[in-house]
């Protein structure tokens, strides 16, 4: 008998007084009954319309109903013969808009809380499942994967599967590319990274850490050493700027550079981990997106007092999965909608002293079918803040292209690809993850880097 | 919670696992120090001009260090480095033998030598290292070298015998008069402009001040003049914008656009304003790791 609760199963939390002061997980996770009982809330139905929602194609309603059945084992196997990064997805996809944005529950109530679900399964997997032996048969072939991120991983993974060889380079010192770097440890702890990277590696794929492709070597050099195929995944991870008087002054950062000091240095250890990261009293962030609710949660976090989001649309245009912008007003983080930074203002001494701002509203809808914002003349005001963080985007990084020649990019510098095979305009190149789309999702960067093995293996398998 | 390092090293063509070995270290002064170290990915690429970020161990911080050398054979890259911080005070405890966490590289962009009749190099402290392999390119591409290398005193007058091997003129300045002229780098080099030698470009490396003073002359003297910018950056690739620098009104990235740029278009003031970010931490990590 299903369970007809229009709402999910409540996801127990740290409380948010207690966890923006510190950097421990803010979602605790489901119990085993807790799963059981959301599971029993799937229908089963026919059509399966979250399963056309997933980026992967996970066989949702199947794994859920293992869960109902308590097989969490059986819903950890169907669920990674889709997506070889479960306990990650059911953390940081943004299930509103795929999988659960499509669950039939949905129309009244609330959906099948599928994200929790994966998550759960993924976590129970990571704490109970034993070590089992894999023999892969090798066919002697070499791939080289640029770039340890999402699309990468999965890429390697399947591709190891099939029989590759497959070494992985990554130009950090760390594999995980934005799983490392980016999300914070709130957020992804990243001991769960760790084991899923290890997972991909115990099945045999090279990890070569420190190796920037275009600097170290280069793509044809790849393919000069014997590589049949190359997949580039190197992310999109030059910082845009919004190139307003003052974006240099001391107490400016990016919301990259800010994110990789806490997380990938470890700034939040300071001074046991040697990396500094200065946060002020009162922080302003500008942009509406995940990593401006991870900035300003983290900022929150190192003891800022005041912590602003300033965007330019209103909170309907704010790109940041639901999740997020609810977890960061439960934080306390003040949120300043259709407002836009017009200069960043400095003391003497060239650290920043306020943020000058225009109010906004809302004109005709604009090329991303968003209401486009309009300045309110004679609004301007000075916001009082000494940091802040610009998190309004990033681009590709330009190494790749430059030093490829017959690699064919967009004019704002991703990479062009056939959207069925992500092949490029290069023989044995092929594309994926956000180098090709722009800042985007880590499970469609998982797609993409699938899709691409599944394209590699065809063509060098001549089928 | 850290990502275990099992991480395969392995060399472009060979089956060998690359580790950061210093093959070799050597005390120049009280204050610098060199290391030759084993870094087969950025010896093999590597050009003047470029840099690599070390990491002397795990948790360590991302330090950028131009090169000072490399020899492609050996598969090594040479770095000269002043302690003056808690993680050169870290690298300077390593010996020959020992390893470093990560050594990554070559970063930014080769610098743009190009062929002439005449080029003056100008040193400040450690910036002779950076500078050494600029002008030895040159020599061998047929250019007349010159170079003014400053220090404080006689002793922090670096490889001034390796830049002799191949330039026409070697000048010291020290603060003391120890050794060579007494005052800085900047008189002698207005002193041989003054004096009637033709320069057609000058490259200063050194502090920010002597490459901001540098320019003053050669702005006057119409000299081009690259400068080797050093900014606070953590990654190197382009992804923290930590380097950023304003170069003739424009926001570059030291790490890919450069670092070496037109010195007549940098915005020194700027750029000495940024270095200072972290002051007060860069003392508090001293104090609270106990060094």
């Amino acid at each position: 008998m299903a369970n007809m609760s229009l709402k999910k199963v409540a996801m127990p939390e740290q409380d948010p007084n207690v966890r923006n002061k510190n950097f421990e997980e803010v979602a605790l996770g489901y119990t085993k009954e807790m799963a059981m009982e959301e599971a029993a809330r799937c229908l089963n139905c026919k059509n399966k319309p979250c399963v056309g929602g997933c980026p992967v194609n996970v066989p949702i309603p199947a794994f859920i109903e293992k869960v109902a059945a308590g097989d969490f084992e059986g819903a950890y196997e169907v669920i990674t013969t889709e997506n070889a990064l479960p306990a990650i997805c059911g953390r940081v996809c943004p299930q509103e808009n795929q999988c659960e944005g499509k669950c039939v529950r949905g129309i009244k109530g609330e959906p099948v809380g599928i994200g929790r679900m994966e998550r759960f399964v993924a976590d129970w997997h990571m704490a109970n499942a034993k070590e089992t032996e894999v023999n892969i048969e090798k066919n002697g072939m070499k791939v080289a994967v640029v770039g340890c991120g999402p699309a990468g991983i999965t890429c390697a993974g399947e591709l190891i599967k099939k029989g590759y060889d497959v070494t992985v380079f990554e130009a950090l010192h760390k594999p995980g590319g934005v799983l490392s770097y980016g999300i914070p440890e709130f957020r992804l702890p990243k001991d769960l990274v760790a084991k899923e990277i290890e997972s991909v590696q115990k099945l045999g794929v090279d990890i070569e850490t420190n190796v920037i492709v275009g600097r170290s070597i280069t793509i044809d050099e790849l393919m000069e050493d014997g590589y049949k195929a190359v997949f580039v995944g190197s992310g999109a991870g030059l910082p845009r700027f919004l190139n307003i008087p003052g974006e240099n002054h001391l107490g400016v950062y990016s919301a990259n550079e800010f994110l990789t000091r806490v997380n990938l240095m470890k700034g939040y250890k300071f001074p046991e981990c040697p990396t500094p990261v200065k946060v002020g009293k009162k922080v302003a962030v500008v942009g509406a997106g995940n990593v401006a609710m991870d900035a300003a949660r983290t900022a929150k976090r190192l003891g800022a007092e005041e912590v602003y989001i300033v965007y330019r649309r209103s909170e309907e245009e704010a790109p940041a999965r639901l999740e997020e912008l609810h977890h960061a007003k439960e934080e306390g983080i003040i949120f300043k909608f259709l407002n836009n930074p017009a200069a960043i203002k400095a003391d003497e001494n060239g650290w920043v002293s306020s943020m000058e701002v225009i109010k906004q509203e809302l004109g005709e809808p604009d090329a991303s079918g968003r209401r486009s914002p309009q300045p309110i003349e004679g609004s301007n005001y000075d916001l009082d803040v000494d940091t802040v963080i610009i998190a309004i985007g990033q681009s590709p990084n330009p190494l790749i292209r430059h030093t490829t020649p017959g690699l064919d990019t967009q004019k704002w510098g991703g990479i062009i690809v056939n959207e069925e095979t992500m092949e490029t305009s290069k023989d044995g190149v092929y594309a994926g993850g956000d180098t090709v789309t722009g800042a985007a999702t880590v499970i469609l960067a998982m797609g993409a880097g699938k899709k691409a093995a599944a394209a590699i293996d065809q063509k060098l398998q001549g089928k | 919670m850290q990502i275990p390092c099992i991480i395969k090293r392995r060399y472009f063509k060979k089956e060998v696992y690359v580790v950061y070995k210093i093959v070799k270290k050597q005390t120049l002064n009280q204050a610098v120090e060199l290391m030759e170290i084993h870094a087969p990915y950025v010896a093999r690429k590597c050009e003047p001009g470029q840099f690599i970020i070390i990491r002397v161990d795990e948790d360590g911080e991302r330090v950028p260090l131009t090169i000072a050398d490399y020899d492609r054979e050996k598969e090594t890259v040479t770095i000269i480095y002043q302690v003056v911080g808690y993680t050169t005070e870290l690298l300077s405890k390593k010996a020959e033998g020992d390893y470093v966490q990560d050594f990554v590289g070559p970063l930014g962009q080769p610098a743009p030598l190009h062929k002439c009749d005449r080029v003056i190099g100008v040193a400040g402290g450690v910036g002779a290292a950076p500078l050494y392999p600029q002008l030895r390119k040159l020599a061998k591409m047929g250019v007349p070298v010159d170079v003014i290398i400053g220090g404080k005193s006689a002793e922090f007058v670096i490889l001034k015998e390796l830049f002799e091997e191949f330039c026409d003129n070697v000048y010291i300045a020290t603060d003391d008069g120890s050794l060579g002229t007494k005052g800085f780098v900047t008189t002698v080099l207005e002193d041989q402009i003054k004096a009637g030698v033709k320069y057609d470009e000058v490259i200063a490396i050194g502090p920010l001040i002597m490459m901001k003073n540098v320019v003053k002359i050669t702005k006057e003297y119409d000299i081009p003049t690259m400068v080797s910018l050093n900014p606070i950056m953590i990654d190197g690739t382009g992804m923290c914008g930590g380097c950023r620098v304003n170069i003739g009104g424009e926001t570059k990235f030291a790490c890919v656009d450069g670092p070496d740029f037109d010195g007549f278009k940098v915005n020194f003031d700027e750029c000495m304003q940024r270095q200072g970010m972290f002051r007060e931490e860069e003392h508090e990590c001293r104090i609270g790791r106990g060094m």
